[in-house]
């Protein structure tokens, strides 16, 4: 299991290279400046301590070699200083732009994935991977990356100095920082478990916070609150104990550190100090191992830290790679299109299920010609959608044909297949955008007049005109601003923008006031004079009318006629229809 | 943010001594340089070993102490902090479990688990920090320069001119990219909302044929975000090579100042020393306070959001809560002229509705959206409170009835089927806590749902929200949820959406034979659910369209025939 984990991680890396491979240079240099930046951050305190070695005692300060040293100060100052300008400004331009160039290609794969990756997958975890994960594992990777660099150089090149200017207080200080972290780790270890405990209880909260608060006014009705109270300060109490020790103990690395820094600080100053009186070290050069003392732990706890975030940001990129990894479409190049048709459509011994296990279609076949009606019916929740979803091609049939006029559509691209159907669906989508713009949405250049007209023919105009921008009105994100009806003209409005010879239409259940249900009946009308449409009907009069129906149920076709033809055959058709009048 | 400091009140102990032990390791900290400055001047002057290894064993010592001051610190601020957390959740939930559905209505849900998980969380993590560092921090910065002073006079001067220009600096680059960051914020969430709208626009966008649009679109946006952040990246870029500049420049002037009065002999080598120590500690302390106040601006602006929640008073009070006694009679429910709107900024949801309903009738409510359906039966238990006119129970005004007595007697489906995690026993328990088997196998039958528990036992394990059901499953569920109360009135508010018609029809027909005397409000967007009801109350815009039986509103009302027009064929209707 950590091994494959292991694997994974040391795949998701190589991955990772590659994006950032293109900035290669940008990097490089980003190093270059992270080692110029540590190299000067050292010899600041060989300075410093140089200065006081200028500074003995009364009347024995040399001030000209003061300000030699000084001049080099500045000079070593402005220089770190803009070394660690660059190299922020450059990790930063790195981050960002590798984040979007991974952005826009998982975005762009999700245009290529099959409709039933969106069906399958919650929208909520695709959107965390496409905009949450990717930050996190942005964050966590660059960022760490050049921390861990630094870091790491920064001991090394500590360790350096140190032994270049005294070999004994350097192997004191070795010796010593080992147990900063042993100690460090021993802390993270104890409180893992900690934090485990106590996210599972609030977990366990948010859960119930989530079914009460959620339901706050099913609790009401039914005077649930004091069991619902009773159940949460239990779950509290819990929390508050898994909390305290989780908090307290992770708190205590802090301390813990510092005081192992305070062990190597006092061991540097002892022995340090008995070097001086022995002659082998200048005063200068104490204070400079005192303050390297202290500069050269700190590296040691944020790299724990960084480790941490490390593991994190594979995970994320992992989970960013497994969501670009789907199988996306075949390609179509090389296929030919599907002309304008006349609408004749046949379905020959089509099979299709959404799963392996589960048989939905089997050996349907159909035949409509051109501006027949066919009614889909049946009660909710039997799959009417799955016609759609063959014709439009969201999903593929595992058996079988489809042909428009005589065209497999199976040979021609999807683009042209869908281009030939107008399509109204019942959970109406509109983009955030004005109401122009939706109307006009899938036609680029089409005229105001064309806008206009229609939204007429839709019934739509005169609700358009009434609202307070007219067509510059804009639809919030959820079309809140929208009552269900008005949306689903305006979706008939951007269908009738420009006809297909085929409809796909899809009757409200509910939702639609009873006034507008009559203009939408009115629109869709209109729309099906003269073309082959398919309806997912709920009106009888509409199911009456039909050349065809198509009677559903658990997701399969269980019987096809005329109304009065299924109604002679008394099957389930006759007792869907009948029990809608059955007298109480 | 003051008001929640309250629910410290219990750990006033906790919440004085964790700062306090903090100080106390932090003036320990102080005294390091000074030590430094000893061995310096006098062990390494003097030649002498002991003191030198006096004054490490001192340093060692303390090590030690401020170890054990900052572990209590620690302790007592982690006690306070989750003590404070856990109080201030229960005293939330509990009030969250008294506000009405107005002031629900106007948080939103959603809001209101915000504020209770994830912003009591900010809130507790950032009391925590708060106790243990916020007096630290300046503790030390001026804690450093009073003792430069005690050093020399001339040299803290240095320090009263550095530490302001630091701070600000590390302030300035704060004020100037929190805001933006709040805007690279507002941009990533339009590129979230991109990517939801590709998600749940799929079908319509692959239609249209507009992948490609799509993928422009998101790129844009996308770059946006970038240049934004570029701008960002460049100023907070700036913090740490400024502070760094501005330190070393500080320590140039402390040796430069400090080396002028070592020549004149009014301070020595080590305190130089000590003095360069004391400038080095102020860096580090005032970015630990700059981030520190980072956090804190985000939890107070949790804790203010919190605040504004605990505000809400519940607008629906309790007259009494003693038990009234009833008189039998005949009228089950009655609206007197009743006139009702969500709030007082909007328009009236209802207006002027009228009518009786007798014991053991079965009333049909129809009419479109937004016609006020649900807001007739809301106003039965109580949920708002009409704004003109009288609802009666049983003769009683229902704001005369305890809130307890008055739901006890009102069985309620709502439109939306929730069910809860547990078994469906334990849901069906809801109703009556005492319920026996016998009794929620009765309701199940009526909801008919017999069979499906029938397969499953009254112990098959309900996921949360009632996820591992079919829509049609848990609206049964939760019909039989309402009958086992047997209460005297029965709301079902669009209940039966996901039932296929025959089923629909059953379970009309059950609840009429089984349920003798049970007032029953039926609302429906379907003509066939309610044309054999004893009354149908027909609703247009808020107003009463009509009240009559099928047969009579067919001739007296156009609305009621408009509706039944549109769903049925003309035999049908007349049928």
């Amino acid at each position: 299991m950590k091994r494959s984990r292991l694997k994974a991680h040391h795949s998701s890396l190589k991955r990772i290279l590659k994006f950032i491979g293109v900035y290669k240079i940008f990097v490089l240099f980003s190093l270059v400046l992270a080692g110029i930046t540590v190299a000067f951050t050292l010899y600041m305190p060989i300075l410093i301590g140089n200065t006081v070695d200028h500074v003995v005692g009364k009347g024995l300060v040399d001030f000209k070699g003061l300000f030699h040293i000084f001049e080099k100060m500045v000079v070593v100052l402005l220089l770190t200083a803009l070394s660690q300008w660059l190299m922020n400004v450059i990790n930063n331009y790195v981050t960002y732009k590798v984040v979007k160039d991974i952005r826009t290609k998982a975005f762009r794969h999700l245009q290529q994935l099959p409709v039933g990756y969106m069906d399958q997958h919650p929208h909520g975890d695709i959107i965390s991977r496409v905009i949450a994960d990717i930050d996190q594992f942005s964050d966590g990777l660059l960022m760490g990356f050049t921390q861990l660099f630094t870091g790491v150089l920064t001991i090394l090149s500590t360790l350096g100095f140190m032994l270049y200017e005294n070999v004994t207080i350097t192997i004191v200080v070795v010796l010593v920082t080992p147990i900063s972290m042993l100690v460090a780790a021993f802390i993270a270890k104890k409180t893992f478990t900690m934090f485990k405990a106590q996210s599972e209880a609030r977990g366990e909260l948010t859960d119930l916070v989530n079914e009460m608060v959620g339901n706050q006014k099913i609790v009401k009705a039914f005077g649930y609150e004091k069991e619902a109270e009773e159940r949460f300060v239990t779950i509290n109490e819990k929390l508050k104990l898994c909390s305290l020790k989780a908090t307290f103990f992770s708190s205590l690395t802090n301390p813990a550190t510092r005081f192992v820094n305070g062990l190597v600080y006092a061991a540097v100053a002892v022995v340090g100090a008995f070097s001086v009186i022995q002659g082998v070290l200048s005063v200068g050069q104490l204070t400079c191992f005192l303050s390297y003392a202290n500069q050269y732990t700190k590296p040691f706890n944020e790299i724990s830290g960084v480790v941490t975030e490390l593991q994190n940001a594979l995970a994320s990129a992992s989970r960013v790679f497994e969501l670009m990894d789907e199988q996306p479409m075949p390609s179509e190049e090389g296929l030919s299109t599907l002309e304008q048709v006349e609408g004749n459509i046949s379905i020959s011994h089509v099979d299709f299920s959404y799963r392996e296990d589960q048989h939905l279609i089997e050996d349907l076949t159909v035949s409509v010609k051109k501006g027949q009606r066919i009614a889909i019916v049946g009660p909710t929740g039997c799959g009417k959608s799955t016609m759609i979803n063959l014709l439009m091609r969201f999903y593929d049939p595992k058996k079988g044909t489809i042909s428009i006029d005589g065209v497999d559509v199976a040979s021609v691209t999807k683009e042209s297949v869908r281009k030939n159907f107008g399509m109204v669906l019942q959970e109406t989508w509109l983009k955030t955008g004005t109401i122009r713009e939706n109307i006009a949405y899938g036609h680029e250049g089409v005229t105001e007049e064309e806008i206009i007209e229609a939204a007429k023919s839709a019934h739509a105009h005169s609700f358009i005109m009434r609202m307070p921008k007219g067509y510059d009105t804009i639809i919030t994100e959820d079309g809140g601003n929208l009552s269900g009806g008005q949306k689903q003209l305006l979706c008939i409005a951007r269908v009738m923008l420009c006809l297909p010879p085929m409809l796909i239409l899809d009757e409200a259940t509910s939702s639609i006031d009873t006034r507008t249900e009559i203009l939408v009946q009115k629109a869709f009308e209109k729309m099906m004079e003269g073309r082959t449409s398919f309806i997912v009907a709920h009106r009888l009069s509409t199911i009456k009318e039909a050349d065809l129906i198509l009677v559903m149920k658990d997701g399969k076709i269980i019987e096809k006629g005329t109304h009065e033809t299924l109604l002679e055959q008394g099957g389930f058709y006759k007792t869907l229809y009948e029990s809608q009048f059955a007298k109480t | 943010m003051r008001k929640l400091l309250r629910f410290l009140g219990n750990y006033k102990k906790e919440s004085i001594l964790g700062p306090l032990f903090k100080l106390l390791e932090a003036s320990f900290e102080l005294f390091v340089p000074l030590v430094v400055a000893g061995i310096i001047d006098t062990g390494i002057k003097n030649q002498d070993k002991n003191y030198v290894l006096v004054m490490g064993g001192l340093l060692l010592l303390l090590g030690v102490i401020g170890l054990i001051c900052s572990i209590t610190a620690q302790y007592f601020a982690a006690k306070a902090a989750v003590g404070f957390g856990t109080e201030l959740r229960n005293h939330l939930f509990a009030h969250l479990n008294r506000l009405s559905y107005q002031e629900i209505d106007e948080a939103g849900t959603a809001t209101l688990i915000t504020r209770m998980t994830s912003d009591i969380n900010q809130v507790q993590s950032g009391v925590n920090l708060v106790l243990r560092l916020f007096l630290r921090s300046p503790f030390i910065v001026f804690g450093a320069m009073i003792m430069a002073f005690t050093v020399n006079v001339k040299v803290a001067l240095v320090f009263v001119v550095t530490i302001p220009v630091l701070s600000i600096v590390v302030f300035g680059i704060m004020a100037v990219s929190m805001p933006l960051y709040k805007t690279v914020q507002a941009r990533l969430d339009r590129i979230t909302l991109a990517t939801r709208e590709t998600l749940v626009g799929v079908r319509v966008i692959r239609a249209f044929n507009q992948q490609k649009k799509e993928e422009e679109n998101f790129e844009e946006e996308n770059n946006r975000l970038l240049q934004l952040q570029k701008v960002v990246g460049r100023i907070s870029g700036l913090l740490n090579p400024l502070t760094y500049s501005i330190i070393n420049l500080g320590l140039i002037a402390v040796i430069w100042v400090g080396a002028k009065e070592v020549n004149s002999g009014v301070i020595s080598q080590g305190e130089v020393v000590a003095l360069t120590n004391y400038m080095s500690q102020i860096l580090v302390e005032l970015i630990k306070l700059a981030n520190l106040i980072v956090t804190t601006t985000k939890a107070v602006a949790c804790g203010n959001r919190i605040c504004t929640v605990l505000e809400m008073k519940p607008s629906i009070e309790e007259k009494q809560t003693k038990w009234l006694e009833e008189q039998g009679d005949s009228v089950a429910v009655e609206f007197r002229h009743v006139s009702f709107a969500y709030s007082s900024m909007q328009a009236e949801a209802l207006h002027d509705i009228h009518f009786v309903a007798k014991k053991g009738q079965t009333i049909g409510i129809i009419g479109g959206t937004g016609s006020g359906k649900s807001s007739v039966i809301h106003l039965i238990p109580r949920f708002y409170d009409r704004t003109s006119g009288q609802v009666l129970i049983n003769g009683i005004d229902v704001k005369e009835y305890p809130n307890d007595q008055l739901r006890e007697k009102i069985g309620i489906v709502p439109q939306k089927a929730v069910l809860f995690k547990g078994t469906i026993r334990d849901n069906m328990k809801w109703g009556k806590k005492e319920a026996t088997d016998e009794e929620i196998q009765k309701a199940l039958s009526i909801a008919q749902a017999g069979d499906f528990v029938k397969e499953n036992g009254l112990d098959y394990p309900i996921q949360q929200g009632g996820k591992n059901l079919s829509g049609g499953q848990r609206q049964r569920l939760t019909i039989a949820r309402a009958l086992v109360k047997q209460p005297e009135i029965l709301i079902l508010d669009d209940s039966s959406s996901a039932l296929d018609f025959a089923t629909d029809a059953k379970l009309r027909k059950a609840i009429k034979e089984e349920t003798k005397g049970m007032t029953v409000f039926l609302v429906s967007q379907r003509a066939s659910s309610i044309r054999y009801a004893d009354q149908i109350l027909v609703l247009d815009d808020g107003k009463m369209a009509g009240i009559g039986t099928h047969e009579e509103l067919l001739k007296t009302c156009n609305v009621y025939q408009e509706i039944c027009l549109s769903q049925l064929s003309k035999e049908e209707v007349a049928r």
